[in-house]
């Protein structure tokens, strides 16, 4: 079969003030493929697919579409060349049916039928074999519903190239080969696809081939079929390294953190959490795996004092004292007056970890206002550790004193972990520490992780990425809609029997 | 209450209530597009005190004088003067992306200040009795139906009324329909949920916004109109207007953002604020006391939507913020 270029890209570049976010970047699609855009964080995927999709503007540089140049200047022009992306934050409005979404902007002639539009919708889902209810709202809908209402959207279009943002993030490894299918599907039918995403051995199983972006310059378009996972690191990094976690035995393992019939009621008056029993223990990594959703948050906000418990009890055993503290119903401030330190590294980064508006040193005192003396702040001590932080987790900006909203996601990231660690805690707690971090910014939270392990600190670890858990984690908790469906050992556990236990409710119940 | 005092109360109260649904369904499309534009109360002053202005050049002038023609005049009139106001607050809120609260706070001061301004200075260049009037024009607006009185006490109470109430009613259940029922209001209420999505989607949101906004504003507009010619029988009265600006603010809250729902809001809001003067032996105090009913009830189904916490019941998402395409 011939191959014809779908899309293509003439030295692209864009720059947001002083910061060069793509620079002469190349790039071709051929329609029947899928192309993979890899790169390290704040390397410009992102960017450039927006300027694809129209919502940025490039500074230079020219796009050809079937080899024709064009000028897409909004996402309304992107549609009429019939791209379509789908971001990682859904671009959806949670009031709206799914139909409605679907047919949102659209200027079709004729009358606003919306009955004939969710037949139109049934029949595209129909032909890929999505599984999809048009007249649901989508704040009733589940992640991956949402995200199948995100591809239909761009399919109703009548788009035939199409761009997916980090897809796989947010599914069980059971939608994600669902997902794989249909993008399968798509391909042999004729539509060019490209995604993005950090996970290695899913571009390796899925894309015809890899385009790579380095700090926001091209680096290069290699065949999947003739590369290899350390090969792709290389391009991305730019230096080879090493992509095996080392995983230690525990030393002198302690019960720290003993956690019985917990029982957890969220504001809408829905159970959360039910019947938890597990202990954390000293000088190991406690990995809880689950779907996004399944009271993994509310476990730890539990913990650390910010989620009502109604039932059941934290009880925490002081290393230095060896007393046992019962953390139940306990403000955050008393439980860090007790001496129980907990460090928390919440899911929503920007909005609980951190002060977007307030530099890295701010952020800090955060942490450290109440130590001073004096009736003014006390800023020497967090402006050495903020520029402490910014050296030895090689954060990139431009000083201490720049606001974190303007950090890349990895760099936010780091600034809050190296606080938390900062504390020298003896329960460490991080809620999806590299969620959007590439490689080399998830293995540098990662050893942070297991240097804390080593020094005798109980990790607690909630993560997305089912290969990490079992690289990282000697023993992995699995959740599911708010009660623990079993317990497995990292070293022996295998993906599969984990994604099974992810979807179970209850003992002996499946539900798919 | 006697029989006749009912029936004047009803009237009394659905009189009034037609000012309080169009500044609310005004109101109601702006919200709808995520602006929450608290400079209503200052935009149908605004509204009203350009109709005045109207009112005053044509009766001053030599034309002669012709109902049809001095209502369309006034109307014209706080069209311009209402969607002028309102332009003042999409070119800072939607250009300039000023703070919405602060920006309709201000133009609220700004247009009651300004109509009292202009309504004194109108008010002393006819005499200087206190009250701006041109009867005349109050009749042409307070016309009834001319079957109205054939038809007993049922035409008393449907028919009796002129017709900006009639005309008001029509537009919130316009506005009803294309908010839910057309591709326009689709778009809108993604623009107001979430202008991010809206614009992946290519909708224009500066666009539906500005055009909400300024609709929105020339709807509230005709509400001060309606209340200075029909309630007030086109007697120009300072600070009377902001007053029932903030009722209609209240009332979108009262109504969930549902024209439809403003309509019966409008009549409850209309009622509870008349109902003093229907009272017999209340002095000023205990009628002071029972104007405050209407905010009472809005904090009382604040308090319910929040209880009930229903998605559908909730402001538009993104309510009061502005929207910048380019950050990230």
């Amino acid at each position: 079969m011939e191959t014809k270029a779908a899309i293509e890209l003439k030295n692209i570049t864009k720059t947001f003030g002083s910061v060069v976010a793509n620079k002469d970047v190349n790039l071709t699609v051929n329609r029947g493929e899928i192309l993979s855009i890899l790169g390290e964080n704040g390397s410009g995927k992102t960017t450039l697919m927006n300027m694809i999709s129209g919502i940025y503007f490039p500074d230079h540089g020219q796009i050809f579409i079937d080899g024709e140049e064009v000028v897409i200047r909004s996402p309304k022009d992107a549609f009429d060349y019939k791209i379509g992306m789908i971001h990682q934050h859904f671009k959806l409005v949670d009031v709206f049916t799914a139909t409605e979404n679907i047919i949102l902007g659209l200027k079709e002639g004729g009358k606003y039928d919306i009955k004939q539009a969710a037949k139109s919708i049934k029949e595209i889902a129909d032909k890929y074999t999505f599984d999809i209810d048009p007249l649901k709202k989508i704040h009733e809908m589940s992640v991956s519903e949402k995200q199948t209402v995100e591809i239909i959207k761009v399919l109703y279009r009548g788009a035939d190239i199409l761009i997916l943002d980090e897809p796989t993030a947010v599914l069980t490894p059971q939608e994600t080969q669902k997902l794989f299918n249909v993008l399968r599907r798509m391909r042999d039918d004729g539509k060019a696809i490209i995604i993005i995403t950090h996970k290695l051995h899913e571009v390796l199983s899925l894309s015809d081939r890899v385009a790579v972006l380095r700090k926001g310059e091209y680096i290069g378009t290699v065949e999947t079929a003739s590369t290899s996972e350390s090969e792709l690191t290389e391009m991305m990094v730019g230096k080879k390294i090493s992509l095996n976690i080392e995983r230690s035995e525990p030393q002198n393992p302690q019960d720290r953190l003993v956690v019985t019939d917990l029982e957890c009621i969220n504001r809408e008056g829905v159970k959360v959490l039910d019947d938890i029993t597990f202990t954390a223990r000293s000088g190991e990594i406690l990995g809880i795996a689950g779907i996004a959703g399944s009271g993994q948050r509310e476990l730890l906000e539990a913990v650390a004092g910010l989620q009502k418990v109604q039932f059941g009890s934290i009880v925490y055993n002081d290393p230095k004292t060896g007393k046992e503290e019962n953390l139940k119903d306990k403000t955050p401030l008393q439980i860090r007056e007790l001496g129980v330190r907990l460090s928390f590294v919440p899911e929503d980064r920007l909005g609980m970890g951190l002060v977007g508006n307030m530099d890295i040193v701010d952020n800090m005192m955060l942490r450290s206002y109440r130590k001073g003396k004096s009736v003014f702040l006390e800023r020497k001590a967090p402006k050495d550790l903020a520029e402490h932080i910014i050296e030895d987790l090689e954060v990139v900006t431009p000083g201490a004193n720049t606001p974190v909203r303007r950090l890349s996601g990895g760099n936010v990231q780091k600034v809050l972990v190296g606080r938390e660690i900062a504390a020298s805690p003896t329960v460490l707690m991080a809620a999806y520490p590299v969620r959007g971090l590439d490689i080399n910014s998830s293995y540098t939270i990662y050893n942070l992780l297991n240097e804390q392990k080593k020094k005798g600190v109980a990790v607690i670890f909630v993560g997305e990425d089912l290969d990490v858990l079992i690289e990282l984690c000697d023993r992995i908790m699995v959740i599911g809609s708010g009660r623990i469906t079993g317990i497995v050992d990292g070293r022996t556990a295998t993906k599969e029997e984990i994604g099974l236990l992810m979807t179970k409710s209850k003992e002996g119940e499946h539900n798919d | 209450m006697s029989f006749a005092l009912i029936i004047a109360f009803i009237q009394q109260s659905i009189r009034l209530s037609s000012t309080l649904l169009l500044g609310s369904t005004g109101e109601i499309l702006t919200e709808k597009s995520g602006n929450l534009n608290l400079g209503t109360p200052g935009i149908m002053a605004s509204g009203a005190i350009s109709g005045i202005i109207g009112a005053y050049f044509y009766t001053k002038s030599s034309l002669p004088f012709n109902p049809l023609i001095s209502v369309l005049i006034t109307m014209l009139c706080c069209i311009v003067g209402a969607l002028l106001v309102s332009l003042i607050y999409c070119f800072l809120t939607i250009t300039l992306k000023t703070n919405q609260n602060v920006t309709g706070l201000a133009l609220t001061t700004f247009g009651v200040g300004m109509s009292n301004f202009v309504g004194s200075l109108i008010n002393s260049q006819m005499g200087g009795t206190g009250i701006a009037a041109f009867p005349e024009i109050g009749k042409a607006y307070r016309a009834a139906l001319p079957f109205a009185d054939k038809l007993g006490v049922f035409g008393e109470i449907f028919f009796s009324y002129g017709f900006m109430t009639y005309l008001a009613i029509v537009i919130a259940v316009a506005a009803g329909m294309i908010i839910t029922k057309t591709r326009i209001g689709l778009n809108l209420r993604a623009v107001g949920e979430n202008p991010a999505t809206a614009d992946a989607a290519g909708i224009n949101v500066g666009r539906y916004k500005y055009f909400a906004t300024c609709i929105g504003g020339i709807i509230s507009g005709l509400g001060g109109l309606c209340y200075v010619m029909d309630f007030a029988a086109a007697n120009w009265q300072n600070n009377i207007l902001d007053q029932f600006g903030w009722l209609a603010v209240a009332l979108v809250i009262f109504a969930v953002w549902k024209p439809n729902m403003a309509i019966i809001g409008s009549i409850i809001f209309g009622a509870l604020y008349v109902v003093g003067s229907f009272l017999p032996s209340l002095t000023t105090k205990d009628q002071k006391l029972l104007e405050i009913l209407p905010y009472v009830v809005t904090i009382v189904v604040l308090v319910i939507i929040s209880m009930r916490n229903k998605k559908e019941n909730q402001p538009p998402e993104s309510l009061g913020m502005s929207y910048f395409r380019e950050e990230r």
